[in-house]
């Protein structure tokens, strides 16, 4: 029989679909809103392998049949991580990072670049990928200060848990203004937001 | 033909009559009475523990049409649709997309189209769950005919003067 090996299938979604995804949203807003703030969310779905509970529930919240997602190859090489988001987002998955409006990476994934991903046009910004980063958590790495708009002074955060040439790749983001990627940070039960205007010093 | 083409094709009947039997059932599950079918679940017996995977939720869908059934599409209008999808403790995934808006019928849709999948189970659901539902259908349709038939007209045109 088809599908029928448990390992596969998708897991259940938002238990109430509305509420949490509206509560996920305005979690996402904040985050997004603040750059360097760190929004806890609660009550998240189970994930499967590969991707952690926030990262699953910015998807449910956000990916839907017109936004294709991209997954690197450790999350698509696990097939009910793509199975569960597609099942959930009716989403079209692309091979190619190019095309992706919504793009998930594994945790500690080496972020050489940002620059596969679609950047935008100078015309319409808006249609850059937006880059699903996993990582292990906040705090205990080294530190880094944060300016820019949204932030009243500076941000001193860490993250561990990323690949080691991450910030470079973030500062690089930057540069091509109003062009660029916007990053979402994700762990177990935090989402942190790092916008193409965030300043990144050491 | 070759020989694993003849497979391959073989293989294929077995998927599309799996296909037809499984479009049939769902058909009849979204189709049948909602107050019947609740009774009729509340009396089976051996009840799987399911996960809800899509809990039940109600939207609408465009529904397309063609006048006289040929020529251009158009759209005919909208309608509510109640979608469902479970898991059962088997492993198997049960689907119901219903009209309207009950979310208990949508619910016991999915779960039995799981358990129409179970091979073992069939034939017993066929009896107690399908075969009334199947009836009262066929009941219907046949007094819908029986009202149109009694008022029937048959038109017919006169040669008129013209040439």
């Amino acid at each position: 029989m088809l599908m029928n090996s448990q390992d596969v299938q998708p897991l259940p979604g938002f238990a109430v679909p509305v509420h949490d995804s509206q509560r996920v949203f305005r979690g996402i807003l904040d985050a997004m809103a603040h750059p360097g703030k760190i929004v806890e969310l609660t009550d998240l779905p189970d994930a499967p392998k590969a991707l952690n509970k926030t990262a699953v529930a910015i998807c449910l919240a956000l990916v839907d049949f017109e936004t294709p997602l991209w997954a690197d190859d450790a999350i698509s090489a696990q097939s009910q991580a793509l199975t569960h988001i597609q099942f959930h987002c009716s989403c079209p998955i692309t091979t190619t990072p190019e095309k992706a409006r919504f793009a998930l990476l594994s945790k500690g994934s080496d972020l050489a670049s940002l620059k596969t991903f679609c950047q935008g046009t100078d015309e319409r910004p808006d249609l850059s990928t937006t880059v699903i980063v996993q990582a292990e958590g906040f705090g205990g790495g080294e530190d880094v200060r944060l300016t820019g708009p949204g932030i009243k002074t500076e941000t001193t955060l860490s993250i561990t848990g990323v690949g080691t040439e991450f910030w470079q790749a973030v500062r690089d983001n930057t540069q091509g203004f109003p062009r660029g990627v916007d990053l979402m940070i994700c762990t177990d039960n935090a989402i942190m937001c790092l916008p193409r205007t965030i300043q990144v010093e050491a | 033909m070759s020989q694993t083409t003849q497979n391959e094709a073989a293989s294929l009947k077995v998927v599309d009559a799996h296909v037809a039997a499984r479009q049939t059932w769902m058909g009849l599950l979204a189709r049948a009475d909602a107050k019947a079918l609740e009774k009729a679940w509340s009396e089976l017996e051996d009840k799987p523990d399911y996960t809800v995977l899509r809990t039940p939720e109600t939207g609408m869908v465009m529904v397309r049409a063609r006048t006289g059934g040929e020529g251009q599409q158009f759209n005919f209008g909208e309608m509510s649709v109640t979608r469902c999808v479970v898991r059962t403790d088997t492993g198997h995934q049960g689907h119901a997309y219903i009209a309207g808006r009950n979310k208990t019928h949508a619910t016991i849709a999915a779960v039995l189209d799981a358990l129409l999948q179970v091979p073992e189970r069939r034939e017993a659901l066929d009896a107690e769950i399908l075969e009334p539902i199947r009836s009262s259908l066929n009941r219907q349709d046949n007094e819908t005919a029986d009202k149109v038939a009694a008022t029937r007209v048959d038109f017919f045109t006169l040669v008129r003067g013209d040439d």
